[in-house]
């Protein structure tokens, strides 16, 4: 798609449906098609693009909201960092409200914790060199989006020579929980709408292992209404045709290498490591770590975190919501005991969050 | 947190740069950035950088959208 009119179209998206159900109606049985990412959740509710597809073509929304994906324990270390007086808490504004074990960092800051949201990591660094005389620990969450922006600012305190700048790190890596998810014979996925900007950064290429491998055909798609249409269009083309293939829909903003810089700023600061999904446990190699050569700059190095023992509340079903295998209408504590105001889980706290989204828009 | 917002990049200084969204002027660093960028060009700043590159079309389209489905604090 070309040209800017194209993507608001409502009769072209009309088109659109129309074509999915002509080839809908072709398919032997149901499909399921995942989505990856907050920004086509949010996308995919606000503009009802479920009530567009026939009944045999289903969208499931997955693991693709940063904060929500963040496991309790991390939140409980992000609180017992703040609780030291010596240290500044940074952090993106969503992480405030995320429930922990026992306060989230908006409670501990009622209390009197120094927790400061900031929009850059560079603003982190900045407060340390205002602050030489106390520690900032900023809170690293995020996926490839978001990490080399992190990375940058580990880089920059070196430059600087800031011993007081340092990251609690918990960033993750997409394409693993796809592959992971992809084999779930109850999830029974046919296909993923690959995320958007994610793929800026790692490019069409890193869901290839995906698509030969593990045969589902993937589709990295762009968030306007029309984009999302022509994803699924794409995907079901592929069913149809038996292709596992990787497209890219979203080519105005995605290639097949992404960004190579971001790729290295990466790789310099950050190595693999296991790492933890809230909804999904421990996949190895699905984290990132910051390197032994920069640990100056790692939280869990330079101090000394005693978080408590994690505590979840057990009527919470982010678990399976971030699986697929559960709509928040379908959670007993959505719109009632769970509400964007007062948050159960983390699903409900970032607008990314698969039951924010339904919140705000699916009612 | 995800989201990267289009932006129209006011000035250069070096990898920093003030770029521009609905009014709201805002520091951003190119240092994530391979491809060059001159005043005037629309880039998607996440988290305080500069991620990718856009044309004007796609960017005041990407806009457009995002005003209606983000409310602005999303787009901070
Ligand atoms: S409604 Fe609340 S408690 Fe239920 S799954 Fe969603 S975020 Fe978790």
């Amino acid at each position: 798609m070309n040209y800017q009119d194209d993507f608001r179209d409502s009769r072209l998206v009309a088109i659109m449906a129309e074509n999915i159900a002509g080839m809908a109606a072709q398919l032997p049985g149901p499909v399921s098609f995942m989505e990856v990412c907050g920004t086509h959740t949010m996308s995919i509710y606000q503009y009802g693009i479920r009530s567009l597809l026939p009944d045999n073509v289903r969208l499931i929304s997955g693991p693709g909201c940063p904060v929500c994906v963040t496991p309790i324990g991390y939140v409980d270390k992000a609180v017992a960092c703040a609780s030291d007086s010596n240290n500044i808490v940074a952090t993106f504004g969503d992480m405030l409200r995320v429930p922990g074990s026992r306060s989230s960092l908006m409670e501990a800051r009622a209390q009197g914790a120094d927790v400061r949201v900031v929009y850059s990591p560079l603003d982190a660094v900045a407060l340390a060199k205002a602050h030489l005389d106390r520690r900032v620990v900023f809170l690293g969450v995020g996926f490839e989006t978001t990490a080399p922006a992190i990375a940058a600012s580990i880089l920059d305190a070196a430059r600087q020579g800031l011993s007081n700048y340092c990251v609690l790190a918990s960033h993750k890596t997409v394409p693993l929980p796809m592959e992971l998810l992809s084999c779930d014979p109850e999830l029974g996925l046919s296909g993923y709408l690959c995320p958007a900007h994610v793929s800026t950064v790692i490019g069409g290429n890193a869901y290839r292992k995906l698509a030969d491998t593990f045969g589902v055909p993937c589709v990295v798609t762009g968030f306007e209404p029309a984009d999302v249409m022509q994803g699924i269009e794409m995907l079901l083309a592929q069913v149809l045709a038996g292709k596992s293939l990787v497209e890219i829909q979203y080519n105005r903003a995605v290639s097949w290498e992404g960004n190579a810089k971001a790729q290295r700023i990466l790789d310099l600061v950050f190595e693999p490591c296991d790492a933890v999904w809230r909804g999904l446990g421990l996949l190895p190699g699905s984290g990132l770590a910051i390197r032994p050569e920069l640990s100056a700059f790692d939280a869990e190095k330079v101090l000394t975190i005693v978080a408590g023992e994690e505590v979840e509340n057990s009527a919470c079903r982010c678990g399976e919501v971030l699986k697929g295998k559960l709509a928040p209408f379908d959670c007993p504590l959505f719109a009632t005991a769970c509400t964007p105001e007062s948050p159960v889980g983390a699903c409900m706290v970032s607008s990314e969050g698969t039951c924010a989204a339904a919140y705000k828009y699916g009612r | 947190m995800c989201l990267g917002v289009p932006m129209k990049v006011l000035t250069i200084n070096g990898d920093d740069i003030i770029a521009e969204i609905d009014g709201v002027r805002k520091e951003a660093s190119l240092a994530l950035l391979e491809e060059k960028v001159a005043v005037g060009d629309y880039v998607i700043v996440h988290a305080g950088f500069a991620i990718s590159r856009l044309n004007e079309e796609y960017a005041l389209e990407t806009l457009r959208l995002m005003r209606e489905v983000f409310s602005p604090e999303d787009m901070q």
